[in-house]
């Protein structure tokens, strides 16, 4: 499947409004099935994210986004049809049951086929971009049905300046991304200190 | 275009001409050197001082032609480098979720109108950000209900408005001035230009060959003395011989060349504290070599506007 005809044109706008600079840490990756697991302080993320992907890995890097936010009118030609994104239920708390969470794991395996990389924000929910929150054992068990993904942690960073939480008006300051080294889920590695690893991850590639 | 080049004005044509000769120099001496030098850390410097001067061809190149494109030009061109410029300032400076209005105020609606305003030639530019905008965001940072280090985000705010926006404004605005049987003003910008930003280099190169004791050494090591003189005494024998381009006479020429260089030494000190209060060497990457926008501008912040001021209090009808 090709990439949309408007993906190459929204990628560069978001480009343009949030000055990305994008730094890869280790090099920019092999081409190998990947999970990019970044924070998430923004509903640019995951737009700005994949646009700050080489071209080639683009094309086959999809976005897992929330269904309840993402499965409306405008929102969703953007997000499903130019960015092919994998819209997803979210469970909140108590009300999700292991069956349902199995169901949607099983559902993003099957989208990713042997071809797709992805894009996950594993806190589940934008934060203030003050602290990274806790993560949600959804990339815990997407790595035990699909062993040997390669997990690759980015940090964004000022996203949450350029169009916080409650806003829908863009400030144009620069934002940047850095990508960090892949890694992967080890053997017997237990679900918290799995989620506990990849979160600090995340929080060692922020800038001091 | 040969026509629009022919009812030029001959001094633009002039020192534009002679603007792209001096970098052709440049670049001969620099790819000479190139060539010369086997010395793999004297490499470096010659190749970042050829960034440099490739990254002059192109801004030689975008500014010389908005200059012969008319006002217009030079006004979209001012106000995007504004634009670029607080947008470098503004993410370095750390600002509260609440400020989200005013930045935005900032950028879309104060920006905008300044070079509006220069646009219609209204001469009420010179109070729109120092007044009403001065006035007007904290107004809006108060609504918002946020009183953590208020005062701080306040001023921080205030302070690039005035100078990325207000201040770099003054340069195009001197194509608004009316001076007496001179014209076209672009002359004047080209002037401005040439006499600061080549102070600015002449200063880097005195200061690299002979430079000994720092001015201010925790704000910027490498300012010295010597780099300072020697490049104001040279940027001002520059300044005094272009005395052609301007309304100015010879001596009058020099003075106000002293004055160009000393604002861009003083603009590009308190642009480098600043710098060093937040932690970082450059305020961007937007020009190779150069760092960003802001850090290319910041011998224009303060020269600007008391160029035009002395210009129009002088000579503008």
């Amino acid at each position: 499947m090709n990439a949309h005809p408007l993906a190459g044109a929204v990628a560069g706008a978001a480009r343009l409004i949030s000055g990305v600079q994008v730094t890869w840490r280790d090099g920019l990756p092999e081409r190998r099935q990947s999970v990019f697991f970044a924070n998430h302080t923004s509903h640019l993320d995951f737009v700005v994210l994949w646009s700050s992907l080489p071209r080639e890995l683009r094309v086959r890097t999809r976005p897992v986004a929330a269904q309840d936010y993402w499965d409306r009118g405008l929102r969703r030609k953007l997000a499903v049809d130019v960015f092919n994104a994998l819209l997803v239920a979210r469970h909140q708390g108590a009300t999700a049951s292991d069956a349902q969470a199995r169901d949607t794991i099983d559902r993003i395996a099957d989208e990713m086929g042997d071809r797709y990389s992805l894009i996950i924000f594993p806190e589940g929910t934008r934060g203030t971009g003050d602290e990274i929150g806790p993560f949600k054992s959804g990339l815990y068990y997407l790595c035990l049905r699909k062993p040997g993904i390669g997990l690759v942690p980015a940090y964004i960073e000022n996203l949450n300046r350029i169009l916080p939480k409650g806003e829908f008006l863009p400030v144009p300051l620069i934002s940047r991304v850095t990508f960090g080294s892949p890694t992967c889920l080890e053997r017997l590695e237990s679900k918290e200190r799995f989620l506990e690893r990849m979160r600090d991850a995340v929080r060692e590639l922020k800038r001091r | 275009m040969m026509r629009a080049l022919r009812s030029l004005d001959p001094p633009l044509v002039w020192a534009l001409g002679g603007l792209v000769a001096l970098l052709a120099v440049a670049t001969l001496i620099g790819l000479t050197m190139r060539f010369a030098v086997k010395n793999p850390s004297a490499r470096k410097t010659i190749d970042n001082l050829n960034l440099r001067i490739r990254a002059w061809w192109v801004m030689v190149a975008v500014f010389g032609f908005t200059l012969v494109v008319g006002p217009i030009g030079s006004l979209v061109l001012f106000g995007l480098i504004s634009f670029l410029a607080l947008r470098e300032y503004l993410t370095l400076v750390p600002t509260r979720r609440a400020d989200h209005h005013t930045l935005f105020w900032t950028f879309f609606i104060f920006t905008p109108l300044q070079y509006y305003l220069l646009g219609i030639k209204w001469s009420g530019f010179v109070i729109v950000i120092p007044v009403y905008a001065f006035l007007f965001l904290p107004s809006v940072m108060a609504l918002a209900g946020d009183t953590r280090s208020f005062l701080e985000r306040a001023a921080k705010i205030q302070w690039g408005l005035m100078i990325c926006v207000y201040c770099i404004s003054y340069a195009p605005a001197l194509l608004t001035l009316n001076i007496h049987r001179f014209g076209p003003n672009a002359k004047l910008l080209l002037y401005l230009f040439v006499v600061d930003q080549l102070s600015d280099v002449l200063q880097y190169v005195w200061g690299k060959l002979a430079g000994r004791h720092p001015i201010a050494p925790s704000v910027s090591p490498n300012k010295t003395w010597e780099g300072f003189i020697g490049g104001m005494l040279s940027a001002t024998a520059i300044g005094t011989a272009l005395w052609w381009m301007t309304p100015f006479t010879p001596a009058v020429a020099a003075a106000v060349s002293v004055l160009i260089t000393l604002l861009g030494f003083l603009g590009g000190l308190v642009m480098s504290a600043i710098k060093r209060d937040s932690g970082v060497k450059d305020y961007g990457t937007l020009i190779q070599g150069h760092g960003g926008i802001l850090d290319r501008m910041d011998s224009m912040i303060f020269a600007a506007p008391v160029f035009f001021h002395v210009v129009r209090f002088f000579y503008a009808l």
